[in-house]
């Protein structure tokens, strides 16, 4: 057991300039977003954890293409840019993950025959960079005022060769990990969203990466509460 | 989506405004909007801010082999995009003429103008040389992208730091960043793009136009220099007249701009060196700026996470145990493995129904159709499903005698089935069954 956790301090100080020293257990890197500041998009939102960082703008409800009109509620579209060279594979499944996991908080069916587009950006990776996306995307989703059942956010949870629990890991992190899992969770419930998984783990190790996302995300949704307190107060 | 048109009143005002030398941002004629530059963590990586339009910009390196007609210069690979969420109009994955145009015009200033020194870029001559690509990233468009986006990529490219390399004979060495420090790129001087909007056939002239001044306008002219006065590019665009003097004029105008400009970015960099040297903050979490209400930020939060274990177990313990699996693969032969017991095919449920209609038909030949299998012991496996085929022309019949394929027979009775024939006359499947035998 202290050898594990000699091992674990190892890494973590190997880990970098910009985590510097964890704590015993499990912590978040600090956070920082910023909204509304895109002046064309309707909303827009900049988010960073640690040093990744994600730059979200929605469009929305707007016009919608005849060809993409559904007659019953808003067609979501979600288009992730990297930074470097054009959109590949990885790219369009991350859009899907997070297209799917907006619309299912997205309520769409107030407003039938139209778009909402939110467009993400990559401006730094430094891992957890799906986590970050859903995190930035609904923090524009918020910004431009789309009716939502509930608020997301997403947590990347990371196990070790020795089987340590890392919440939102850092890209070194995340390439020495054995496996990585990424959690999307509602504020309402705190129910999982999505999940997308690489690697190897067990049931249980499922089940407690999932416990501790479910304790990371409360205070994720602490931050976006704050966030939005100090927004909208009136002194 | 569609631009929302400009309306004719709009119109009217703006170029009322610009004759009454006024502009909707209170600047004057001849002044820039503000422009501000932040660095990213990673070399190269920068955000330029020209007012409202917002650029970034990235420049990253790979080892290439040279073109063949240039065989000790490294290359430069310029990319500008146009990103949906700068302005709805863009569509992803469209080039279209405007982005084209910027595109040109990029590399006519910053690849043209040899700004860069591409032969420091040549490793090993013919064979190993480093190809610089800068990509150009509009994420707000409010006019005079092309200025944002020159100044964004030399600033980037001057950021810029490429992985150190050595070689020994015929060996390349390349460093990592932590082996040895990286090397920037040798830039002899930094072309910047000043833009030039022109209204009323070219009688009145504003600079830096916003997107709204760059919509009424009547010509566009651009001219790239560098603080040396040396002009890199000049573009006019939109099909306007310029005399001598206009055109001298806005020539004087840039050097100043660029001169400005130039000495702004070398603060920017300067800056973010010192940072960097002295270990302190870098990167954008720092540029946020702290005192707007729209912007937050959370110190690292340590998450509790001792009772983890407790609920997962709780979870497992909750849950029906899984299902038995057997995980060993079972191989038949080469190249096949079977996992499980295996279940019958529920894909069969389409033949099923057509077996049926065949068993309407056939049944009646039932007798027949065992004395076929007892004569024909080669062809065993010709079922009740072969026997309507009979009713088909002698070509198919031949074929199907060629290849006695069960996966052709299948399609073949379907086809039947479809054209709804039943009972077919006993003789011609007498005379078949001989033929088979014959086989």
């Amino acid at each position: 057991m202290e050898g594990a956790t000699q091992t674990e301090t190892k890494i973590r100080a190997e880990s970098g300039i910009e985590s510097g020293p964890r704590g015993p257990g499990c912590s978040l890197r600090h956070f920082a977003c910023e909204q509304n500041l895109l002046s064309r998009p309707d909303g827009s939102a900049s988010f960073l954890q640690g040093d990744t960082s994600v730059l979200a703008g929605v469009y929305g409800p707007a016009e919608v293409k005849v060809s993409k009109e559904i007659f019953n509620k808003a067609t979501l579209e979600v288009t992730l840019r990297p930074k470097i060279g054009l959109p590949g594979v990885a790219e369009k499944s991350r859009e899907r993950l997070i297209r799917n996991t907006c619309e299912a908080v997205v309520l769409g069916a107030l407003h039938p025959r139209t778009s909402i587009t939110v467009v993400l950006q990559v401006v730094s990776d430094a891992g957890s960079l799906l986590a970050c996306c859903l995190n930035a995307a609904c923090m524009a989703l918020v910004d431009a005022g789309v009716p939502m059942r509930a608020l997301f956010c997403g947590v990347t949870c990371a196990l070790d060769s020795d089987g340590n629990l890392l919440l939102d890991p850092t890209a070194k992190q995340e390439k020495e990990a054995r496996a990585v899992l990424t959690f999307a969770l509602d504020s309402v419930e705190r129910k999982l969203l999505m999940s997308t998984t690489k690697g190897l783990y067990s049931d249980a190790e499922l089940q407690q990466c999932l416990a501790a996302a479910q304790a990371a995300s409360q205070h994720v949704f602490r931050f976006y509460r704050e966030s939005l307190q100090r927004r909208y107060s009136k002194s | 989506m569609k631009e929302t048109p400009l309306s004719n009143c709009e119109r009217r005002f703006l170029l009322r405004a610009i004759e009454e030398k006024k502009r909707l941002d209170g600047r004057q004629t001849y002044d820039y909007r503000n422009i501000k530059i932040s660095f990213g963590t990673d070399y190269g990586c920068c955000i330029v801010e020209l007012g409202k339009t917002r650029v970034l910009g990235q420049v990253s390196c790979e080892l290439v082999s040279p073109k063949l007609n240039r065989a000790t210069e490294g290359i430069l690979f310029f990319n500008l995009e146009l990103s949906q969420m700068a302005a709805p109009a863009f569509e992803p994955g469209r080039q279209s003429d405007l982005l084209v145009k910027l595109n040109r015009l990029l590399e006519r200033c910053l690849r043209n103008s040899k700004c860069i020194d591409t032969e420091s870029l040549c490793v090993v001559a013919g064979e190993k040389v480093w190809q610089i690509r800068v990509d150009l990233h509009l994420l707000n468009h409010d006019g005079n992208i092309i200025d944002a986006a020159s100044i964004a990529a030399i600033v980037a490219l001057c950021h810029f730091r490429r992985p150190d390399v050595s070689v020994q004979g015929d060996e390349v060495t390349l460093y990592t960043l932590e082996e040895r420090d990286p090397v920037p790129l040798s830039i002899h001087h930094m072309p910047i793009c000043v833009s030039f909007a022109f209204f009323q056939q070219g009688t009145y002239l504003l600079v830096d136009p916003n997107e709204r001044e760059e919509r009424v306008m009547d010509g566009l002219l651009v001219i790239a220099m560098n603080k040396h006065r040396e002009i890199c590019t000049i573009q006019s665009s939109c099909g306007i007249m310029l005399l001598k003097d206009q055109v001298l004029r806005c020539s004087k105008i840039a050097g100043v701009k660029v001169a400005e400009i130039t000495e702004l970015i070398q603060k920017a960099l300067e800056n973010d060196q010192k940072v960097r040297k002295e270990g302190g903050k870098f990167g954008f979490a720092e540029s946020i700026a702290n005192q707007r209400i729209t912007a937050f930020r959370m110190e690292k939060a340590p998450i509790d996470t001792s009772d983890v274990e407790e609920k997962a177990e709780e979870i497992i313990s909750e849950a029906e145990p899984p299902s038995e699996v057997v995980s060993k693969p079972v191989l038949w032969t080469p190249g096949t493995a079977q996992i499980g017991e295996g279940i019958e095919n529920s894909w069969g449920d389409l033949e099923d129904s057509e077996k049926e209609d065949e068993d309407e038909g056939g049944s009646d030949e039932a007798i027949i159709l065992d004395s076929i299998k007892m004569d024909t012991g080669e062809v065993s496996n010709i079922g009740s499903q072969d026997a309507p085929i009979v009713l088909s022309d002698s070509e198919e019949e031949e074929m199907i005698i060629l290849e006695p394929d069960k996966n052709r027979k299948k399609i073949r009775t379907q086809t039947i089935s479809a054209t709804q024939v039943k009972a077919p006359s006993k003789k011609p499947v007498k005379k078949r069954k001989k033929k088979r035998a014959a086989n």
